[in-house]
């Protein structure tokens, strides 16, 4: 990024290739089992467990990746620490 | 509820344009989501609507999505130390109390009045909140603007001084995020109106952050970023509720989900490359044009319920068109002015490391 930011930071290459791969991974379930997905999202009463845990599910894998992928990218936040009341 | 059960059978068939569509869309919402703590979903529910999804799976979809981005954002924010939890959940408490309300209110203006009469109250609402506090909001970006000092810290406002004075006992707690000790018995009507406007128009966050800035002495980025706590508990509580009539499509909330998550990393990490009155500039800019968005469609739903001269079929869908054309734009250029922010503080910076590195070694 800058002059002195160019520390020897490691990348996290590793990390982001395993999130993305498992979020691909369960794009394409959810996205190849539609009819399914729409079955249990439909049904209702207890069933409403299911929709919000793969909300949580989706959000730690594919939030992890995002946040590496940008990373990857070197778009990372200000080093300038800001001074927050 | 039979009509919801007809609502839940009727989960549309998804497209690869329309995949991507929502994907984009959702990546532009969640930019600005990250960035103000809230903002994407008077579009994404709109922007469903527009492939043939019922509304009321749209509004339980972008609720089932919004929980979770928001749980990411806030985590985010949290690492730039800009999260006040207790502030978010407090907030978010009453805030589902306030949504519950709303939906309450919603249901009995469509039982009296139709959709037409239930539509008039969300665009009137949506023009007259957005129109006294986005103004506001602006005025007082502009103001900080002109006076040259947009660096210096934000002065907390007189009403949030005169708050934070008043001491009822028993209700006090001490919030971080204000360095100071507020009676719950103030957080519990702000938290209850931002639930209220999130039933009613979807974006809560349109009170709940100015909310916290100027009635409750929050800095701008502490107010964005707590805000995404309150987004997190009202949409968690929401979804469960939707999701239990069996009405959330859960490919619709995973795919919009899927661009957000990219874009709330990126509006995140804009806010500590920003100075913080441009988070006003931008709820402010962004308040403002929807309004126009709304305005559009009021003589439409007067015209439907009979109080005026009913408009023509190819004027209503001119006013369509082009109110959801606005909010497309109020979205875009509120996506626009942040990472021009961005770019520009990123580049600065780098200014300044390159300086100080040609200084220590000239």
């Amino acid at each position: 990024m800058s002059a002195n930011n160019q520390t020897t930071k490691k990348k996290p290459y590793g990390a982001a290739i395993l999130m993305g791969l498992v979020s691909a991974v369960l794009y394409s379930v959810l996205l190849m089992n539609q009819d399914i997905a729409n079955k249990y999202s439909g049904l209702g009463g207890l069933y409403a467990f299911l929709p919000i845990l793969t909300a949580f599910l989706f959000s730690i894998i594919h939030g992890s990746f995002t946040g590496h992928f940008w990373t990857l990218l070197g778009v990372e936040a200000s080093k300038k620490k800001k001074e927050v009341k | 509820m039979h009509d919801i059960v007809q609502q839940a059978s009727n989960f549309i068939n998804l497209d690869a344009a329309q995949l991507i569509y929502l994907f984009f869309v959702g990546f532009v919402g969640g930019l600005v989501s990250g960035f103000i703590g809230s903002g994407g979903a008077f579009v994404l529910t709109p922007a469903m609507m527009s492939l043939g999804v019922p509304g009321l799976v749209a509004v339980a979809s972008n609720m089932c999505h919004k929980f979770p981005k928001a749980l990411v954002g806030s985590i985010k924010r949290a690492k730039y130390g800009q999260v006040d939890v207790k502030l978010g959940v407090v907030l978010g408490i009453s805030a589902e109390a306030g949504v519950l309300y709303g939906a309450h209110i919603q249901e009995s203006i469509k039982k009296s009045f139709g959709d037409a009469g239930s539509n008039l109250y969300v665009s009137v609402a949506f023009v007259v909140i957005l129109a006294v506090v986005g103004g506001f909001v602006l005025r007082d970006a502009w103001k900080t603007y002109k006076s040259g000092n947009s660096n210096e810290e934000e002065k907390v406002a007189k009403l949030a001084r005169w708050v934070q004075s008043v001491n009822i006992p028993g209700t006090m707690v001490y919030f971080k995020s204000l360095n100071a000790r507020i009676s719950v018995l103030f957080t519990i009507p702000l938290g209850f109106a931002t639930g209220m406007l999130a039933a009613t128009i979807a974006v809560g966050g349109f009170i709940g952050v100015p909310a916290m800035i100027y009635v409750l002495g929050a800095s701008s980025l502490m107010a964005s970023a707590s805000e995404l706590v309150i987004a997190f508990v009202m949409g968690l509580g929401g979804s469960f509720k939707y999701a239990m009539h069996g009405l959330v499509d859960i490919r619709l909330a995973m795919v919009i989900l899927g661009g957000s998550l990219f874009g709330i990393q990126l509006g995140a990490m804009g806010t500590t490359y920003v100075k913080p009155f441009m988070i006003k500039v931008v709820m402010g800019v962004i308040m403002v044009i929807v309004l126009f968005s709304r305005a559009l469609m009021v003589p439409v739903y007067l015209g439907q319920l009979g109080l005026i001269q009913p408009l023509e079929a190819m004027t209503v869908k001119i006013l369509k068109n082009a109110s959801f054309m606005i909010m497309i734009f109020a979205l875009g250029l509120g996506a626009f002015i942040v990472l021009r922010a961005m770019w520009q503080g990123r580049r600065a910076e780098q200014r300044a490391a390159q300086e100080a590195f040609e200084h220590a070694n000239g």
